[in-house]
């Protein structure tokens, strides 16, 4: 007989930790008044993105993420709702990156991305008792308040070269990933915030800056670890940003997607409200001392 | 030709010229963007070790590289040293040029010997090999807990974790691919 698989019997102490967070995170929110909501994963269309290739299955795809089907839930009077639930990026495989991750989703009705600030805080708080995380070399202080920090001014502390002039010469990401994301959150978390509105396809832009979008990035230890806004709820707009979207796509030989009707239709009635993604393997990561995603969860794509 | 969503760990490419192995890979999306392929590449002629990061959409050229069946024999003040099974000739492969595909490596085993342009640049391993435990702490009885490893050194003086019954003697399975345990062989 041979011995048992190793490589999963290994990943025992992860997964009972991981089971242990998922409660948490559910008890948290439950305690906050939030309702759970599964929403179907097989779905006509996601928002078109650019830079997000869903999965196709048959002729509809998966969900790369809740959030037209939770928006939908907004505008139904659905006022804090919570979602726990796998999605799919295609061609999407790295150290944290798995084509099918866990996400967790939360939105609130009547609120902006200030609040959904304070839930990170709160929701971290909860999660570590101790306040005090060890990961990558870093400890990292989970008091509350986090670090505050607009992108621009983090551009301006980490960057050889201003937020706009990485926009202007193309090599905003190069730039970001190698100076700007390895020093956020290293002694406290960090949230980065406003963020430019060409990069933020569903975010209301600011009240007195039309350029810059209400969008932030809760970063720990160099890890990004969530990503928020507050939601646009003028359907006009949205559906001008959603064909700006589908002509870049075409542009860059992509094909085009279906609009997702319903969503637009129902836009109409959503209350001004704030949404995140928080991806929960990465949070285990970072709570387990993990340092490649495969080891917080069961089976990779390739273990398959 | 390969596009950036080819690229992985081992891949081989042509750049500027000269076959280059991935000898590390990761994915990344900052910002929610562009997606960007960090690549570290060896030269497989020179061996020297370098960063390079991609965007999507670019295309690399496979490697030109013929695939030779041969023999590992012994190692020897030029390196390790191969010989063909089909015409006996020898070649030599330095320890730089091989890295870490040298722990990996028992007399007598079959592997392809990868050439380009007659000069031999590299090998191709079976996907598992078996070595002998040689150090490795004592088995802690009752320490039955799964996930408990510890360290271990084989053979060939590669280091790995292995699980906390695996003793010292014992013939173990390794993927050449990760360099992780996989499972004991028994004899």
């Amino acid at each position: 007989m041979n011995d048992p698989n190793w490589g999963l019997m290994a990943k025992k102490d992860r997964l009972t930790q991981r089971a242990r967070i998922l409660t948490e995170i559910r008890a948290f929110f439950v305690g906050e008044n939030f309702l759970e909501i599964e929403t179907p994963q097989r779905i006509p269309c996601n928002a078109p993105e650019l830079h997000i290739t869903p999965q196709s299955c048959g002729k509809w795809v998966l969900h790369t993420s809740p959030e037209l089907c939770m928006k939908r839930l907004l505008s139904a009077g659905y006022a804090r709702i919570f979602q726990l639930c796998h999605c799919w990026r295609a061609e999407e495989r790295g150290s944290k990156h798995l084509p099918e991750f866990t996400i967790l989703e939360w939105y609130r009705a009547n609120s902006d991305y200030t609040q959904l600030m304070h839930d990170c805080e709160n929701l971290l708080s909860y999660l570590v008792p101790t306040k005090q995380l060890n990961y990558n070399n870093y400890q990292i202080d989970i008091t509350a308040p986090f670090e505050r920090l607009t992108l621009e001014q983090a551009f301006a502390n980490f960057a050889p070269t201003s937020m706009q002039q990485a926009l202007a010469d193309n090599c905003f990401e190069e730039i970001y990933s190698e100076h700007v994301e390895p020093k956020l959150g290293t002694i406290k978390p960090t949230l980065v915030y406003d963020f430019p509105a060409s990069m933020a396809a569903l975010a209301r832009v600011k009240p007195d800056n039309p350029l810059v979008a209400e969008r932030f990035e809760l970063y720990i230890a160099g890890v990004e670890i969530a990503n928020a806004f507050s939601e646009l709820t003028d359907q006009h707009e949205q559906r001008q940003r959603f064909a700006a979207e589908e002509q870049q796509r075409c542009d860059a030989g992509l094909q085009p997607y279906p609009l997702p009707e319903p969503f637009l239709d129902e836009l109409e009635n959503m209350p001004p409200a704030a949404g995140i993604a928080l991806g929960v393997d990465r949070l285990v990561m970072l709570l387990t001392a993990a340092e490649d995603i495969a080891q917080v969860v069961t089976f990779t794509p390739e273990e398959l | 030709m390969y596009s950036s969503s080819d690229l992985r760990k081992g891949l081989k490419i042509m750049i500027d010229g000269e076959p280059h192995v991935i000898a590390g890979f990761d994915f990344t999306k900052p910002g929610k963007g562009q997606a960007l392929y960090k690549c570290k590449l060896r030269n497989m002629i020179t061996g020297s070790l370098f960063d390079r990061t991609y965007r999507s959409g670019e295309s690399f050229a496979p490697a030109p590289l013929d695939e030779r069946d041969m023999q590992y024999l012994y190692q020897d003040d030029t390196g390790y040293v191969f010989m063909d099974i089909k015409t006996y000739e020898q070649v030599s492969i330095t320890s730089e040029t091989l890295g870490d595909d040298k722990y990996f490596l028992v007399d007598n085993m079959e592997v392809k010997v990868l050439m380009f342009e007659e000069l031999a640049i590299g090998i191709t391993l079976p996907n598992f090999v078996t070595l002998r435990v040689t150090m490795a702490e004592p088995w802690v009885k009752g320490d039955t807990a799964a996930g408990n490893n510890k360290p271990a050194t084989v053979e060939t003086g590669y280091n790995l974790q292995v699980p906390s019954f695996v003793e010292e003697g014992i013939l173990i399975q390794i993927d050449t691919r990760t360099g992780d345990y996989v499972t004991r062989i028994k004899e």
